[in-house]
């Protein structure tokens, strides 16, 4: 069970059952859907970006506590955050999921990454990556506005 | 009703009582541990594990008698032909085909559903013609029809389902008409375990003039099927579920159905005679069989049919009926659980949800817990859209399983209670 609980930590069950920044915002300039065919997660990322920064984030979908507390946390902490940063804390952030190297003991180079330390647990399960991931890769697409739908295949 | 208990009579295989104990040790796999907990597989409506005399058929089959078929003059040549028609000759008897031509090997049964949509529709079927089809379909049986759709402009109508997910005979029959030509439809649902009325199904769709596709890949699993009792059209099965290797599939046709039909796809095996100008291509099955086959795939299915048939169907159907019965008592006694799918004489699959909690996290949970469960959409999205759900967890029970893996089932799902509280 030890894994399980490092994995289901009270921070995640909490976001994954009252999701933060759930429903679109009243102003969205990029918004973008995410889906994971495997098991058919979906989630839909609004941003509202002005001058390169990101001035209001919301989203809703469906999914597993790992995806739907994924999301939130991610809404949580973009607000005020310029583009350029968000890119760097993909990068960060898909490092802390998926890498095999040990959790980085000595911080992060980007702002507030260390909030998102608590999912770095899905690295012990290489099939619940992609549900930590998908709200991020979902995001991206958004932030370019690119409007095609985002999979995890 | 759709049985035919004499079929697995086999007369090279004495009948013996069931012992779930003796099965097990036929399956080398249930002796090994996952995460430190010993294996308890409740994935088999997915894929089967295979029991030993599979393995030793395919390892015999690679060691002492392996060659290409239908080319050689060689011995080992003449060997292996002999094994690959004689797997056919053996599925005929299993599904009591009327002759070994009526079974094509295809890599399962969704090539063998798409090996139909496309010759036998492509050639027969245009626009305005009506398929029926049901809402809880596997995508192997949805996804072939609306490509056909896309070519030909077949129209797809839809069977519905009721709450307890049972097959609305009156529905389907409502939805034949004079311009149904093919009414394609599971055997067994793969999320519910429902057992749709196949014989009654044919009869209405012939007293109409349309043929009927069956979808046998859980069906054959759970019961003994007899296509000339059933007067099915065509039936489609695969190996893997029935205990024996992937990738080697079946489909049978009645006999004047697949000499009308065109070639599904070009190449060695199938023609007759081949020039630059014109070919002209070999009878059935040989014409739906281009290129090498899975060879030893046959020698395993062929060995995965006479270990099915070594069992008295009516033992194998009451050990599934318990472990049924025993899982849904369980699971009913459980207040956060909803299970879907619960039509009379369904086969041993149970679909259920928890409330509060997503079937993919319960997955991982359990299988922390050593339980393999199958979680999610299951190939069948549609259905999820008509319960209004991302997906569930399905326990599908086979052979070897057995009431203490129920019993460890529950116990994973308290460990998932005790997680998210």
């Amino acid at each position: 069970m030890s894994e399980l609980r490092e994995l289901y930590q009270e921070v995640i069950l909490d976001h994954g059952k009252s999701p933060r920044n759930f429903g679109k915002p009243p102003a969205v300039t990029g918004e973008s859907h995410g889906h994971n065919p495997l098991c058919g997660d979906t989630v839909t990322i609004y941003v509202d970006v002005a001058d390169g920064v990101v001035t209001d984030i919301g989203f809703e979908g469906r999914g597993c506590a790992i995806s739907m507390a994924s999301a939130s946390m991610m809404t949580e902490m973009l607000r005020g955050k310029s583009i350029d940063d968000v890119q760097a804390m993909f990068a960060e952030f898909h490092a802390l999921v998926a890498s095999t190297e040990p959790a980085c003991e000595a911080g992060f180079e980007t702002p507030d990454l260390d909030k998102l330390i608590v999912l770095a647990g899905v690295r012990e399960f290489p099939m619940r990556v992609k549900c930590a991931t998908l709200p991020w890769h979902t995001l991206r697409a958004a932030l370019d506005g690119e409007g095609e739908e985002v999979t995890t295949e | 009703m759709n049985t035919a208990p004499a079929r697995r009579l086999d007369p090279s295989a004495a009948a013996a009582p069931f012992d779930v104990e003796r099965v097990r040790a036929d399956f080398p796999i249930l002796s090994r541990s996952v995460h430190g907990k010993p294996l308890v597989f409740l994935d088999s409506g997915a894929s089967a594990q295979k029991p030993r005399q599979v393995i030793d058929a395919i390892s015999q089959c690679y060691e002492a008698e392996y060659a290409n078929i239908h080319r050689g003059v060689y011995e080992l040549s003449a060997k292996a032909t002999e094994a690959y028609e004689g797997a056919r000759a053996r599925v005929q008897r299993f599904v009591n085909a009327r002759s070994a031509s009526e079974i094509v090997f295809t890599k399962g049964t969704t090539e063998a559903i798409n090996l139909v949509a496309t010759s036998w529709g492509g050639a027969f079927l245009g626009e305005g013609d009506e398929v029926v089809l049901s809402v809880m379909e596997h995508h192997a049986n949805i996804v072939p029809w609306q490509l056909l759709r896309e070519r030909t402009g077949i129209v797809l109508k839809v069977v519905p389902t009721d709450e307890r997910g049972a097959f609305p005979l009156d529905a389907y029959e409502a939805l034949v008409g004079p311009r149904t030509r093919l009414v394609a439809l599971t055997h067994v649902s793969n999320v519910l375990g429902t057992v749709v009325p196949i014989a009654e199904v044919v009869r209405i769709a012939h007293a109409s003039g349309a043929k009927v596709l069956i979808d046998g890949a859980q069906g054959v699993v759970h019961q003994p099927v007899d296509v000339q009792a059933l007067d099915a059209d065509f039936y489609c099965f695969s190996g893997h579920k029935l205990y024996g290797p992937s990738g080697i599939g079946v489909l049978y046709g009645k006999e004047a159905l697949l000499a009308a039909m065109p070639p599904y796809q070009g190449g060695g095996d199938m023609i007759e005679r081949v020039t630059f100008e014109r070919t002209t291509f070999a009878p059935p099955p040989a014409r739906f069989e281009a290129g090498t086959p899975p060879i030893a795939g046959t020698v395993g299915l062929h060995a995965a049919l006479d270990y099915v048939a070594s069992f008295d169907p009516a033992a194998v159907a009451a050990h599934e009926h318990d472990l049924l019965a025993y899982a849904t008592e369980r699971l009913g006694a459980l207040n956060s659980v909803r299970l879907y799918g619960t039509a009379p004489g369904k086969a041993a699959i149970v679909s259920f949800t928890m409330d509060g909690v997503h079937p993919h996290d319960i997955g991982t949970i359990l299988d922390r817990a050593g339980v393999a469960v199958r979680v999610g959409h299951h190939c069948a999205q549609p259905l999820m859209d008509h319960f209004d759900i991302a997906g569930t967890v399905r326990a599908s029970f086979g052979l070897y399983n057995t009431r203490g893996d129920v019993d460890r089932l529950i116990d994973g799902l308290e460990d998932v209670r005790e997680i998210f509280g």
